[in-house]
């Protein structure tokens, strides 16, 4: 076998798995979007707009995203600070705070649930502190700030370790000298976290960012789960129009606009916090 | 900011003590965060169903067998785990199988191509790469793969694909290339030299990505509820039986995912970092 055509042949199979898989799709579901029954039309992004869910659902997707992910940003970088200061059970806390990483979304928003529910277990506390007299129903159809605010934390408790995991190899790529000398120089750690810190982390700051908030677009399983369809996001609206109205131009188009909304992000954050070749350590 | 005080010897101890304990205070704090939420879903598929349903309820689990055994012998859930697990085997194959050899030509050859590839790699990120599972349904269903435990083996493989790729390139760039040059000049083919020198090397690195490349198929909902509706993985049952099922019965089905994820994640705790630090760089 031949040098040169060896490494062609070694990528071959990875490579013609993804044009199958992943460009021929994403052509598939472009094409499905514009079109109606063969012809060019965009009656299939006026159905999805149409809708009376459409604005609410937008609006929640993104909202959830907006909170849930610079809540994050400050979880993950306070952990990865800690677990890297820590001197003694340092990898027993790494794992731990790993531990959502390996957890399904769709597990995340049923362990949230036996919390959340009427006969959850934030009811059973609040009735034994004598906050409240008979369980209330957090999860109800008229209840939308709670199912909220259970679906942020289920998000943030599921997904912080996604962030953490990069930061903390960040950070451990982050010269030690710097610290030192900054010490030298009576930098308080506050000041070290804010002068080196940040910005030598910048690039998995953006790889982090990155991920996150396509994930958060993402959001699906943890709101079926908790909410049911009482508050519609993006992703289970997507699965309603294919399965439930059995449209699936409709959910073409739906899908596409996630996709567009992701790379729209993708590439503002790529820019935002772009990092000049010469500035990389 | 220059306001650094010369303080006595004594009071700067006492403030790294302080923040010593501060340190650790968090580091628990966070670590009964990530599990205490895990450990109320354990209590509660731990309980009998009469005790899931009741009010108060107990922070302790009885370790009545009864919800689970419910779960077990419930309608459709013994075949959806034996889907899951089947479907999630398949995705690791095809993932290592695709991705071991792009990544040894990445990390031993240089060529033209080899940027246009990590791109195509690098850009499957951008993407939710669920919602592709929408198009492939039609081509699924001409093609026979419709329902089927290969079909959605497939789907999840581009979800898997990346990661092993990049970090098998990884893995093998961590291994001398003089240790592989030393065994041809000792007469080894350039196959021999792999098998014999390189693999055993590889190969704890080499199963850590594919127990990622399972759990990340374990895990995954949105495609899975897509593409099956009578080979359904436990994921897609749990979903779309969300609205009807009790909730010893969720409890119960989110403990049978969340429990071997945990063991996952153990059981590959000493790569995790190389992995997501290499693979999101």
């Amino acid at each position: 076998m031949h040098g040169k055509a060896l490494p062609y042949l070694l990528l071959m199979p990875a490579t013609l798995f993804l044009c199958i898989f992943f460009l021929y799709p994403f052509a598939l579901v472009a094409f499905e979007a514009v079109t109606r029954d063969g012809a060019f039309t965009l009656d299939n992004f006026r159905s999805m707009a149409g809708s009376w869910k459409f604005p609410v659902t937008v609006r929640n997707t993104l909202l959830l995203a907006a909170i849930v992910v610079p809540i994050q940003l400050v979880m993950a970088l306070l952990m990865a600070s800690v677990v890297s200061r820590l001197e003694t059970g340092r990898s027993a806390a790494l794992y731990v705070f790993a531990i959502p990483l390996g957890i399904s979304d769709l597990a995340a928003g049923l362990i949230w649930l036996a919390i959340f529910d009427q006969l959850g277990f934030l009811n059973t506390l609040l009735s034994s502190l004598g906050v409240v007299d008979k369980p209330i129903m957090f999860l109800g159809y008229q209840s939308k700030l709670t199912i909220f605010i259970a679906v942020a934390l289920a998000e943030i408790w599921r997904a912080t370790a996604i962030m953490m995991v990069i930061l903390v190899a960040g950070m451990g790529l982050i010269p030690k000298e710097y610290y030192e000398a900054a010490e030298v120089f009576g930098a308080s750690p506050w000041q070290r976290f804010l002068r080196i810190t940040l910005p030598l982390l910048r690039p998995s700051l953006q790889t982090a960012i990155i991920l996150r908030v396509i994930l958060a677009f993402e959001v699906f399983a943890v709101v079926a789960a908790l909410g049911g369809t009482n508050l519609p996001v993006l992703m289970g609206e997507t699965y309603n129009w294919q399965f439930t109205l059995q449209d699936r131009n409709v959910a073409a188009a739906s899908a596409l606009l996630i996709l567009a909304i992701s790379i729209g992000f993708t590439l503002f954050f790529l820019r935002v916090l772009r990092v000049p070749k010469e500035a990389r350590i | 900011m220059s306001a650094v005080s010369e303080a006595p010897a004594a009071a700067t101890a006492d403030a790294r003590k302080a923040g010593d304990w501060l340190l650790i205070a968090t580091a628990i704090l966070l670590c009964v965060w990530v599990l205490l939420p895990i450990y109320l879903l354990i209590v509660n598929a731990l309980s009998s169903p009469d005790e899931v349903t009741a009010f108060p309820k107990r922070f302790f689990p009885s370790f009545d067998f009864g919800s689970l055994s419910f779960f077990i012998n419930f309608a459709g859930v013994a075949r959806a785990l034996w889907n899951s697990v089947l479907v999630a085997t398949l995705t690791m194959v095809l993932a290592i199988g695709f991705g071991a050899p792009a990544g040894y030509a990445l990390s031993r050859f240089d060529f033209p191509g080899k940027g246009t590839f990590r791109f195509l790699v690098l850009m499957t990120r951008a993407f939710p790469l669920p919602l592709l599972a929408l198009p492939l349904a039609v081509m699924f269903i001409r093609t026979g793969l419709d329902d089927t435990a290969i079909g959605l083996a497939l789907v999840h493989t581009t979800l898997a694909l990346p990661f092993a790729v990049l970090i098998t390139f990884s893995l093998f760039s961590g291994i001398p290339v003089e240790l592989e040059e030393a065994a041809w000049t000792l007469g080894c083919t350039r196959w021999q030299a792999f098998r014999k020198v390189i693999l055993p090397l590889a190969l704890p690195g080499i199963a850590a990505s594919a127990v990622f490349a399972f759990t990340i198929s374990w895990n995954e909902v949105f495609a899975a509820a897509v593409l099956t509706i009578e080979n359904r993985t436990l994921t897609a049952f749990l979903l779309q039986s969300l609205g009807e099922s009790p909730l010893y019965l969720k409890f119960a089905g989110g403990a049978a995912l969340v429990v071997p994820a945990l063991i996952f994640i153990f059981a590959v705790r000493k790569y995790l970092f190389a992995m997501w630090g290499i693979a999101n760089r």
